[in-house]
């Protein structure tokens, strides 16, 4: 507190501000040189557990091109678009810079991502090659695709005599199975899945409504069926699931839970095997229950460059290299870190023998039925903060399912409209 | 960061403030060219604050006040929307939520640290054994990152977990949920802030102690006046002008709450703990609403500098320079 009698307030904005209309045009002609040339790369993609696998990929493309030396900055998903926003304004963006399908249209339109010329296209998995695509140009790479799928502790499930979760699995059996796995006395709990908004546009799925119209600028989530899901979630804290109060939502709560052998469910994406490799018990997964409809949560995760770079042609190669490289298919096909966008499912079959867990199958079993975040014509995050927040307070008990529903409703069409 | 600033020049002169003699060109006699190089050097003298303020808080405040006329979302092209955004903002229910949860913040940390600070310096003040290392302990937290801060106090308020309901159930009292409660996360951060802050207040407090003449209360003790007669009588009145700093600087500091309000609650559950500052920073950073950040902010300076003038002209009436 007491640093600064001025106006943090005014002074944080504005900033950030004054830098960028400093203007912040430091980027000469995306010509590169021909002397050694030194690119940045800022990335979430690596963070907790795969900043080694990263590395190889980076060494790898540094040993092909020996001119050009990678800068690599990690940072937790968490904060990272915070800092990218923050990059941008400022002029200070890495020439390689990871982004999400969410922002995708946004950056497009304002001009901070260079398109990408000369990409063939054919090598990527041409639902995900398309999705960074926009009028007939690229702007982004596929870096790589996952899902979410259900993790469960078999010896758990022994030890209560219950039958394993199979892809043929409905909400009813995932939520039979969670009571009776339930222990609050050993501290054991049957089910955990995140209370945000991530999960309940998958649920809305899964129980065969809708999340938004078909323009993305008004919600339609405010019905039967998005009153069952917000349900299915929220009807979890407490009983099945441990609450607010009790660590949920914590970062890396859930994931330590379940390395201890006391979650026996727990939805979670497929980014997590790594850090499951060492677990000291038996797990495995199967495709996520469904409602009346199945419905998995797909994550594409994407590379751009900056229409400020000044290596753009550099920027470009590594982008290339990382999203579509054979060192990339490998180390991440190896390492169980999310799967490469890759055109050639015969380049994934060894993904099924990579060891636990032992039904890799799901993984694309899931990508039969899948439910894409929902866009919104503006207003992406906010909307995704009052969704969360609605169905926090629905958990805590401090609204009904129906009033935190309609509420959130209400508040986002204010915003997305 | 946490440097601790000397008074306003209005706090620190004593007696009323003198009228300046207004230097006219006829009246002060002295040579055009002469009066020029006095203007030089006194602007010489004052460029190592005046550049920083002016690059660092005034040009900012300025580009704040043109962005807020626009619509932006920091990356893309401005829009300009005129007054709109200080329109819409003044009829919008969140505005006014985080208005009234820093004024709530202020209402509750302000007493809080003040009666705290002064008991604290009050009794660091009287001779006792360790005084200096006790003075050292009181003032560690202000010296501490409110990161570090935030977090232990999360902890310590960990409504399943932490050490303050663990010690409350020994006595029978059923915890609250602190933090995660709507109704006690704003008390939980004036917790937190009033023990940090603690230390900042007792030192300026304890300086104003040390100025007031023995002699006074010699003259008192003689004349029958009790430890309690003493207090209201001679010292708050004599510690007025330290009392008047604290509170000037708590309240401007007040209505910039931020740093505790991320880490602790980020403004939750809920928007219960959500004040100005935090808003500012979502709206700008997480929304991409620059425009509408910038004109909060302008909204918050202006109720800070009328507040602090009232309280400038206000000092007369109870603040005691003697």
């Amino acid at each position: 507190m007491f640093r600064s009698t001025h106006l943090t307030a005014a002074a944080a904005a504005a900033a950030v501000i004054a830098l960028a209309l400093a203007g912040c045009s430091s980027g000469d002609s995306g010509n590169a040189s021909d002397g050694p040339v030194t690119i940045t790369y800022s990335n979430f993609i690596s963070n907790g557990g795969n900043e080694e696998n990263l590395e190889t990929i980076v060494s790898a493309f540094e040993a092909e091109n020996p001119d050009v030396t990678v800068e690599v900055t990690t940072l937790p998903y968490a904060d990272y678009f915070t800092t990218l926003q923050t990059d941008l304004a400022a002029g200070t963006q890495a020439d390689v810079f990871d982004i999400e399908y969410a922002n995708f249209g946004t950056y497009v339109k304002d001009g901070v991502i260079a398109p990408l010329e000369g990409v063939d296209t054919s090598v990527y998995r041409e639902s995900l090659a398309e999705a960074y695509a926009s009028d007939g140009t690229q702007y982004a790479l596929p870096s790589s695709f996952s899902d979410v799928v259900l993790f469960y502790n078999s010896d758990l499930f022994d030890k209560a005599g219950l039958d394993y979760p199979t892809s043929d699995w409905t909400w009813a059996d995932e939520k039979a199975a969670a009571a009776k796995l339930t222990d609050q006395a050993a501290g054991v709990w049957g089910d955990y899945q995140p209370i945000t908004f991530y999960e309940y546009y998958k649920a809305v799925a899964q129980a065969g409504g809708d999340f938004l119209s078909a323009d993305g600028t008004a919600t339609a989530f405010d019905s039967p069926e998005g009153i069952a899901a917000a349900e299915w979630l929220v009807g979890k804290s407490g009983t099945v699931m441990p609450t607010t109060e009790q660590g949920a939502g914590t970062p890396d709560y859930d994931s330590g839970l379940f390395l201890e052998g006391k979650l026996a469910m727990w939805h979670s994406g497929i980014w997590m095997f790594g850090a499951m490799a060492d677990a000291p018990f038996t797990w495995d997964i199967a495709v996520e229950p469904g409602d009346t409809e199945k419905a998995s949560a797909l994550f594409s995760n994407a590379v751009a460059v900056s229409a400020t770079s000044a290596q753009k042609e550099a920027a470009q190669d590594f982008a290339e290299f990382l999203t579509s490289s054979k060192t990339m298919v490998e180390t991440r096909l190896d390492a169980g870190w999310e799967l490469p966008p890759v055109a050639d499912d015969s380049l994934l079959t060894s993904y099924l023998d990579k060891g636990a867990p032992a039904n890799r199958q799901a993984v694309f079993d899931s990508l039969e039925a899948v439910a894409l975040p929902p866009i919104a014509a503006t207003g992406q995050t906010e909307m995704q903060d009052i969704v969360t927040e609605e169905l926090s307070e629905a958990a805590a008990g401090r609204k009904t399912v129906e009033e935190a529903v309609s509420s959130a409703a209400q508040r986002v069409d204010a915003v997305i409209g | 960061m946490t440097a601790l600033q000397s008074p306003p020049a209005s706090v620190v002169v004593r007696g009323a403030p003198v009228r300046a003699q207004r230097p006219t060109a006829r009246g002060l006699g002295r040579p055009r060219r002469s009066r020029l190089r006095y203007a030089l050097i006194v602007l010489a003298f004052l460029l190592p604050s005046a550049v920083p303020l002016t690059l660092f808080t005034l040009v900012p405040m300025g580009a704040a006040f043109w962005v807020s006329l626009h619509e932006w979302n920091l990356i893309g092209p401005m829009k300009w929307v005129g007054l709109d955004n200080y329109v819409s903002l003044a009829g919008d229910p969140d505005t006014r939520r985080a208005f009234g949860n820093t004024v709530y913040y202020i209402v509750g940390y302000l007493p809080l640290v003040y009666i705290g600070g002064l008991a604290i310096a009050l009794a660091l003040n009287s001779r006792m054994p360790a005084r200096a290392f006790l003075r050292g302990i009181y003032f560690l937290p202000v010296v501490t990152s409110w990161i570090v801060v935030a977090l232990v106090w999360r902890w310590l308020l960990n409504p399943e977990y932490g050490v303050v309901n663990y010690a409350l159930g020994l006595v029978g009292i059923d915890g609250p949920g602190w933090w995660t409660d709507p109704a006690w996360a704003m008390p939980s951060i004036i917790l937190a802030s009033a023990w940090k802050d603690l230390g900042f207040v007792m030192v300026i407090l304890l300086a104003g102690l040390q100025a007031i003449p023995r002699d006074l209360y010699e003259a008192a003790t003689v004349d029958g006046a009790g430890w309690w007669r003493r207090l209201f009588s001679i010292t708050l009145p004599m510690l007025s002008p330290s009392t008047f700093f604290v509170i000037v600087i708590s309240l401007i500091n007040g209505f910039q709450v931020f740093d505790q309000v991320y880490a602790m609650t980020g403004g939750g559950p809920a928007g219960s703990s959500q004040v100005v500052v935090q808003q500012v920073y979502d709206l700008t950073f997480r929304y991409g609403r620059a425009g509408e950040a910038s004109a909060l902010s302008w909204m918050l300076f202006v109720v800070v500098l009328a507040i602090t003038i009232v309280q400038l002209r206000g000092q007369k009436k109870w603040v005691n320079y003697a």
